[in-house]
């Protein structure tokens, strides 16, 4: 047993030294994960940018990822091996990377480092980050152009701003429509559990919704919506596979034009960080193809993601918090800041924001 | 009332997993041994289970494939503890994260993909009573396996010789040794069946519950398995209450929710733990049964002297 384990141990470690042996003349770009790569949800579509990425770039580049990473002392590690391995640019894609980042940034100032959704930046680190907000306006104008009971159910994970952001936008983009439509709010404490999200839809439907959106990442509560013969919406990836009659459009995130762009520029020697928060006009986020619904919503759907992507902001004025105070005057357009630490809902909405 | 009906179904499906894998622990714990790799092996079965219904195309040959998955990786920790006496505890939790492990790398190419679902039981007539036909009747084929299975184990743990002489050997290895019984034979049996059944619970998750095969998909079901069977005092019809009592405070709370009572959802996501420990601990509340109850040898590695 021992002498197996010995001899399983060194043919690891060879096999690790040719993989950076080999690696010396091509630019090494590296990704870290928060989750499994097959989710088929965030760190999904962040794997296929990193091989979008490595397609276009061809031999160029060496690409390598760690996946599973969680967020704390494990990332801080798991930065530094890759920045020690040789990585020439690492993207790290997790909120909860950001100080791990920043730290291990300092110590590799040769290494040049790109956090998604976080907010530090330094002079060899970058924030990139994606409006998904956009995407949900359309999935509300579409929610209650097809929903006949008028109330949507909407299964969430975590009340931090990113997910609050999107249950407003989604909200006002279906009282744009319908100004009495309801969202019923389940929050299920976990971004994946597709066990979990498939008993809320389930619940959900129960109390009268017909149609189901999700701020969480598996296929489930789709499944549930095709078993039920009702509709719902995708997220991360396009999940048409999983209900061919039930989704309507999915809420995608395609990373690989970003990282492309970023890897070239390090190749060209230009890269510098920078601060993106990039919309569906940047082609960061898009919606999968519109099916099963009437050419008229269609064609509405396509009208505003093409109002959006001419820079039209979905949380533009009037527009009055919970409570009824006002917090957009007419036209007014939300600064990036608020809606980046959003914590309150807008009118209309009938959960309790928990805090 | 379909709302009723409704719920009800979806407390027997959020139940079901948890009670097959905690009930094939609790056999597993009442020979002794300490198997901490349920959640391990509920994944391979997920894994197993999605792919071999997926590439037969027949969920049911998923749902063997499952089972005797399961039952392949509980040979694992069978053979390193029994035979090889190593530490239970370490042993079962290497278990579940290799199998955590093992399952993302097998299941690599099954991410994205729709599975088969296991059909639901229909009986011309039978299943379209109302309200009871779709309860009784009308149910996944699983469902009925995991009643039948706690009317087996029961039956089997408290009403056959050989059901005695397990729980003996739980009880005292030694002596059951000294009385000339198999100690390492009645535990490999013991831990293989649990072995199938963390696999069953598995493939009730990726063929059932949500037709699809991704990473980590158990979500930490089969340490509730693990926390089910103690609280239920090595008892199986309180391993069904406990899972049972867990399911529909699950359930309800998303209910609640959905219907709008302001309780912080926090809270209410955490009530099915606190639920099922309170409820559990109140019917265990005799002392001296739960010692009577509680596998003196649990966890103990045995080396027969000679």
């Amino acid at each position: 047993m021992k002498k197996l384990l010995i001899a399983l141990m060194t043919t690891t470690a060879a096999l690790s030294l040719a993989a950076t042996a080999e690696a010396a003349d091509k630019l090494k770009a590296c990704w870290v994960y928060v989750g499994p790569i097959g989710d088929f949800g965030y760190s999904y579509q962040h794997d296929q940018g990193r091989l979008e990425a490595q397609k276009a770039l061809g031999d160029k580049i060496e690409t390598a990822y760690l996946e599973n990473v969680s967020e704390g002392p494990d990332a801080e590690r798991a930065f530094e091996r890759l920045a020690r391995e040789g990585c020439k640019i690492i993207f790290g894609t997790s909120f909860g990377f950001m100080d791990a980042e920043v730290k291990v940034a300092k110590k590799f100032p040769k290494v040049m480092f790109e956090h998604a959704t976080g907010f530090k930046t330094g002079d060899n680190l970058g924030v990139y980050n994606a409006r998904f907000y956009e995407g949900r306006y359309v999935l509300g104008q579409i929610a209650a152009k097809e929903s006949k009971s008028g109330v949507a159910g909407y299964i969430v994970s975590f009340p931090i701003p990113e997910v609050v952001m999107g249950i407003n936008s989604f909200m006002l983009g279906a009282q744009s429509i319908n100004p009495n439509f309801k969202a019923k709010i389940v929050w299920v404490n976990s971004w994946f559990d597709p066990g979990k999200e498939a008993d809320a839809a389930k619940a959900l439907f129960d109390q009268g919704a017909d149609i189901i959106v999700q701020h969480t990442d598996s296929t489930a509560a789709l499944q549930v919506a095709e078993e039920r013969k009702l509709h719902g919406f995708g997220q991360s990836s396009d999940m048409i596979k999983f209900a061919p009659n039930a989704q309507l459009t999915s809420l995608t995130d395609e990373w690989g034009p970003y990282y492309i762009s970023r890897i070239q520029a390090a190749l060209d020697g230009t890269w510098k960080p920078d601060n993106v928060w990039l919309g569906i006009k940047d082609g960061a986020v898009k919606l999968a193809p519109y099916t099963n619904m009437p050419d008229d919503v269609k064609a509405m759907a396509e009208a505003t993601e093409k109002k959006i992507a001419g820079g039209w902001n979905p949380f533009t004025g009037p527009v009055a918090k919970q409570d009824g105070t006002p917090w957009l005057k007419d036209g007014e357009v939300a600064d990036d800041g608020t809606l980046l630490g959003m914590n309150f809902y807008v009118k209309g909405i009938d959960d309790k924001l928990p805090q | 009332m379909d709302i009723t009906v409704n719920i009800l179904l979806t407390i027997a499906t959020a139940a079901t997993p948890l009670l097959i894998a905690a009930i094939g622990e609790l056999v597993v714990e009442r020979s002794g041994v300490l198997n901490l790799g349920v959640e391990g092996m509920m994944i391979m079965g997920a894994v197993g289970g999605f792919g071999a219904g997926y590439l037969t195309g027949s969920p049911w040959i998923g749902l063997i494939a499952a089972i005797v998955i399961g039952a392949l990786f509980s040979l694992l920790f069978a053979i390193m503890t029994l035979s090889l006496a190593t530490n239970q505890v370490a042993t079962g939790l290497s278990l579940t994260l290799l199998g955590l492990g093992l399952s993302g790398m097998m299941g690599t190419s099954f991410v994205g993909l729709p599975g088969e679902r296991l059909p639901n039981l229909n009986i011309p007539g039978l299943s379209s009573i109302p309200i009871v036909g779709k309860l009784l009747f009308g149910q996944d084929p699983i469902f009925y396996i995991s009643i039948a299975l706690t009317i087996a184990v029961t039956w089997f743990l408290f009403r056959t010789r050989t059901g005695l002489t397990l729980r003996s050997i739980g009880d005292s290895h030694t002596s059951a040794h000294a009385l000339g019984i198999k100690v390492i034979r009645y535990r490999y049996l013991a831990v293989l069946f649990g072995g199938a059944c963390a696999g069953l619970a598995g493939g009730h998750l990726s063929l059932v519950y949500t037709p699809q095969w991704v990473e980590n998909m158990s979500a930490g079901r089969g340490w509730i398995a693990l926390a089910l069977v103690v609280f239920a005092s090595w008892r199986p019809w309180r391993v069904l209450a406990g899972a049972y009592i867990f399911g529909a405070v699950w359930i309800g709370q998303l209910h609640a929710q959905a219907f709008g009572i302001p309780v912080p959802s926090q809270l209410l996501s955490s009530l099915p733990y606190l639920a099922t420990v309170v409820v559990l601990v109140l019917i265990s509340r005799n002392k001296r049964l739960t010692m009577m109850n509680t596998p003196a040898s649990l966890g103990q590695p045995f080396v027969p002297d000679r």
